[in-house]
Parts: C-alpha cells; structure tokens; sequence
C-alpha cells in the first residue's frame, strides 16, 4: 500500500494503473491488456455485482463505481470551464458565456458520447479506413483518409451541431437521460469532403432511401457484439453540399472525444446523425434501423400529447431537422451594470435547414419586443450572429429575454415547446438575468 | 363596568400566560435533560440506514479495507459523497447494481416516479445487457422512487434566482476586449 493516503482514484490510475489494480483489485492485465480474471471477481465483489462481460474489461479503465467521484475531473482536450454531467459515458455541455466566439474554439464544443470512445493509442490516423456498402450501395469500397483527402475535393464550412436532447432539464413530468440545460449546441469550422462525392464514387442505387454509419466506440457493457449507436439521415441530407466527412475542426485534428479521425457532420439535424470514429456508411434501400433509431430514441410523437402521456413505438417518428432557436451568449448572466449605462449583448441564433429572419430581445418578461442586429450565415447550417445595446427604464432586476424567428416566420416559444417522452427539440427563449443600480 | 370588565379579562389572562410560560420552561428542560442522557443513541437511531444485508455488509467490509487508498465511505449531510447518491436504505444495491455499467450522476440528475424508474430499469434489460435484479428490484425502485422522485410540474420554472452569482460587469474593459477583436 502506498504512503499516501491523500492520492485520488483517478491520480493513482494516471501514475501507475497496474498498481492500482494490484492495490484495489489484487490481479493485473493479462497478455490482452484486459484484466485476468482472478481480478474480474474482485472486481465484482466489491461493485457487489458481477460484472458482465468483464473479460472485456479494459486494465486501466477506472471502474464507474469509483469513477463517478466529484472530484475535480477534466476531459482531454476540453476546458476546465465545462459542466460535466456524466463520466460514463461521458457528457459535457458548455456554458452559454463561454459560447461567446463566432466560430466555437474545439476545446468549447460539447460532448455528448453515448459509449465507450476508442483509445487515442489505438487510432492510427495512416490505416484508418472508411468502408461504403449496403442494399442501395452500385458495390462495396474502402477508402483510406489519404485517399478521402486526395481522391476528392476538400471543403471547409462552418456547421452548427446541437444534441436532439439540449434542453431536456426543464421538460416536466421529467425525462430521462443527460440533463442538458443549453449548452449542448456548438459551431466551429469543419474540413473534409462532402459525401455525396464520396457516395456517388461508390455508385448510388436508384432505390436509395436513407444512409445509416457505424463507429468505433464501444458499449459501456464492454460487449463488442453491441453497437453503441447507429443512426442516419435520409439521402436528400446525405447528397447536400455541407454535408460532410470531416477530419478537421478549426483547421486542426478533431479532439478525440468529438470523433478523431473521421466524422460526418450534418449541421441542423440532432448531432447524433453525425457518426463520430467513423468506418463504415451503409448506403440503406429503407430507413436505417440501427441502433437508436428505432424505439423512443431520439423520436418524438407524430401527433402532439398532453405532457406525461405514454406513447407507444409506433407512434413516435424521427426528429430530422432542429429548431429554431437562440442563445444570449454575452454577458453572462447575473450581470450588475448603472443606470447611466448602456447594456451590450451578444448571442447566436441557429434554425434546421434555413435561416435566422430576426432576433428580438424583450426586457419586461416578453411583453415587448426590440429588434437585435443580425449578420449573415457563414453558410447554410451555420448559426448567425446578434448583438444589440439596450437601455433600461429605471433600476431594479431584469431578465433579458432572446427570440429568434426562421426563414418561414417560425419564432421560439417563452414557454416550453411541446412535451416529449424523452424530452427533445426544447427550443424555449433563452433568458439572462440583469440588476440595474 | 366595561372598563373593569376589561381589565378583569386581562389580568387573568396574563396569570394563564404565566402558568403557560413555566410549564412550557419545564418541559424544555426535561427535554434538554434526556437528549443530554440520551441524545447520541437517539442520534444514532434516526440518522443510520436501516441495516443492509449480510452480503452487502461483507462487500462493505471489502471496500473498507480498500478505503485507504480512497474515501469510498465518506457521507456528508445525507449524501454519500463519492457518488453523490443519498446514503439512506437501499443505497448499498443500488450503487452495487446501478454504477456497474454507467456513472451515479446518471440517477442522480433523473427525476422519476416509480413507475417511471421502472421503466428505465426494463428499458435497460431490454436494450443494455443489464440482468435480473431478483429481490433487489423493489429494493432500487423503493430508493429511487423515494429519493428521485419529479418536483412540482410547471410549463416553464422561473431562473433560479438564488443560484445567479451577481457580479459588477465592467463595460469599459468589455469595449477595450471588443476593440481588439
């Protein structure tokens, strides 16, 4: 046993993982690097459970029952200034002051892992390959990511992801899942090739309906046989100019924890059409039926329901474009300014498919509204800019409200959209509170 | 007649006040007196978990004799602090059966009712590997629904004012950070 008793789980795992397993679990790794299964029991024993599928158990993984410790914990890659809402898998979401930048800096965007992501050390960005197949597919073909980067022409956009379920905290009766509040939303600049150059490389089958992809992250069961996630997006998605394989963000290797080496990236759709560690694409003569497409995964009822109504499988349909939507990203909230000054603020609004038409801000709980200035996209999916500089009546607390409204003149609600089982699509103003003296 | 009346009504209200306030005096102190005598088993009699089972009091003593290297047992107005669940009956199972496969924080932020919980349980069955829970079921279902269970529903919850951190936002250096941009 070591001297220090001070020494946290996670330090003692960084320094030295064999000791660690050897203090904590008596055993270490065999030849496999996974545990031996003398440590397997051990393990079980003190989870008080046995562990399924622990002959897949990683060495050097921190059991999640000890892992799940409030300690002070950071993700590689990440800023520290990140609100950690799961470890495992894991899950962070940005606060909305920090999503100040037109362009979200790599280390700002969110993190939404539905399993287990590769190893750094196993990703080998020179053998990575991406293998095209499926019903609709002219043939199979596998590309390597030099020849992706040769083979085709790059293209560089700025494309805004958002998770299906950012929001979810303030649905009532609750849902289940991650409790975003309203940072799982994000927009830097992506480089790689589009995909339809890609698909229509390997041949497109007239009867194409849906492309579906699959990735290298593993089930939190460590069963390999699983698929952590599997999802798609219709082939009118699939053949758009800003769809792409991306291999950088902001002109660098994308972080590991967003998908390092390959990932589709598919702006205005649920962030989870946008397969991370990527593969393998399934070129799908039906709607892909992979792994969380079907069921209550990111799906909400075809036809509105009163809150906490049980809706059957059958009657849920998949989310496809996000809404609208608009985040106060300056100042941050809790702000005291004087009467004499004037208030500057500054956001982003984002809808789907189409663009922002306007931003209104209200001072007095939405009762009236003034105009923000707004610029232009970058491109189609990128989220636009507002800013405005507001004066206040008298001293006192405030709530600086923000409203965007779409292309088609759709705004966001000031109350809750409508309630979902799982709680997606939560597109209600956001709000900062303001004290005048 | 009605002054004297009044002034009757007062004074021998004021002898009940008096009688009220002595009684009241002694009964604090025989209070006092028994928690003094008493107080630490009473302590111990409303602040402990209802005992868990022999299985889980021999893991528990495993994981004692690994707390060395960590403070895997440490519990802080109510809550078990490395996991951040409440430490009341049923936790042991609970953290046993539930952070085998994902973190704590996963129950931790959910709100559920029993049925709801339920749910998870049987959707977690069907779709993630997760077994049998047996007896435990009603055990897990019992804490959770006990301890996680949904706050009032309303369309939309007002900020919470008493998180906001106030601070003084300092407009001239903002326009100098703004200008160098």
């Amino acid at each position: 046993m070591p001297e220090n008793k001070k020494i946290g789980l996670h330090t003692l795992y960084q320094t030295d993982k064999t000791k660690a397993e050897k203090i904590l679990l008596g055993a270490s790794a065999n030849r496999r690097g996974f545990l031996k299964s003398g440590a397997i029991a051990a393990l079980g024993t003190l989870l008080g459970a046995p562990v399924v599928f622990g002959k897949n158990y990683p060495s050097g993984l921190i059991p999640a029952a000890w892992a799940d410790s409030d300690l002070p914990f950071s993700l590689p890659g990440k800023n520290g200034g990140l609100v950690i809402l799961n470890d495992r898998p894991i899950n962070a979401e940005t606060p909305p002051h920090l999503l100040d930048d037109k362009i979200t800096p790599a280390d700002l965007l969110f993190v939404r892992n539905n399993g287990i992501p590769p190893e750094a050390g196993s990703i080998d960005p020179q053998t990575w390959t991406l293998t095209v197949e499926g019903e609709s597919a002219a043939r199979s073909k596998t590309y390597t990511l030099a020849d992706l980067k040769s083979k085709f022409k790059n293209y560089t956009y700025q494309l805004t992801l958002e998770c299906g379920g950012n929001g979810r905290k303030e649905f009532n009766p609750p849902a289940k899942g991650n409790q975003w509040t309203t940072g799982a939303v994000g927009c830097p600049t992506w480089t790689g090739v589009r995909l339809k150059d890609v698909l229509n490389d390997v041949g497109v089958k007239n009867d194409a309906v849906y492309i579906g992809y699959y990735g290298k992250d593993t089930h939190l069961s460590g069963d390999t046989a699983k698929t952590v996630i599997s999802r798609g997006v219709p082939m009118v998605k699939a053949m758009q100019d800003e769809s792409l394989l991306a291999w950088q963000m902001n002109g660098a290797d994308i972080p590991l924890l967003n998908g390092h080496p390959l990932r589709l990236v598919f702006g205005g759709w649920p962030a989870s059409c946008s397969g991370k560690w990527l593969h393998k694409i399934v070129i799908r003569n039906r709607v892909h039926d992979g792994s969380k497409m079907t069921g209550q995964s990111y799906r909400v009822p075809c036809t509105p329901v009163a809150p906490g109504t049980k809706v059957p499988d059958e009657e849920m349909c998949i989310i496809e474009t996000m809404p609208v939507k608009s985040l106060i990203t300056f100042p941050k909230t809790g702000a005291t300014i004087k009467r004499s000054q004037k208030l500057p603020i500054r956001g982003h609004a984002w809808a789907g498919d189409t663009s922002i038409k306007a931003v209104d801000y209200s001072i007095d709980f939405g009762a009236t509204w003034q105009k923000c200035n707004l610029e232009a996209a970058a491109n189609l999916n990128a989220w636009q800019h507002f800013s405005a500089q507001i004066t206040f009546p008298q001293s006192g607390y405030y709530e600086v409200w923000a409203r965007a409204t779409d292309a088609a003149g759709t705004a966001q609600p000031m109350l809750l959209p409508g309630w979902n089982p799982r709680g997606y699509l939560n597109n209600a103003c956001h709000r900062i509170a303001v004290k005048v003296q | 007649m009605e002054e004297k009346n009044t002034e009757k009504y007062f004074a021998a209200n004021q002898s009940y006040l008096f009688g009220f306030l002595v009684n009241l005096t002694l009964l604090v102190c025989i209070a006092l007196l028994l928690y003094g005598v008493f107080g630490e088993s009473m302590r111990g009699i409303f602040a402990q978990p209802q005992p868990v089972p022999e299985v889980v009091q021999k893991q528990n003593r495993k994981q004692r004799a690994v707390a060395a290297v960590d403070d895997f047992d440490r519990v802080e107005n109510g809550i078990h602090v490395p996991t951040g669940l409440v430490f009341a009956e049923g936790f042991d199972v609970v953290r046993g059966t539930c952070t085998a496969c994902h973190s704590a924080k996963l129950v931790t932020q959910n709100r559920a009712t029993r049925a709801g919980w339920k749910g998870m349980i049987r959707w977690m069955q069907k779709t993630q590997g997760l077994w049998n829970l047996g007896k435990n079921e009603p055990i897990i279902l019992d804490y959770l629904a006990k301890h996680y269970a949904p706050t009032e529903a309303v369309r939309r919850p007002g900020l919470d004012v008493a998180a906001i951190e106030w601070y003084v936002l300092d407009l001239a250096e903002e326009a100098v950070v703004q200008k160098q941009k």
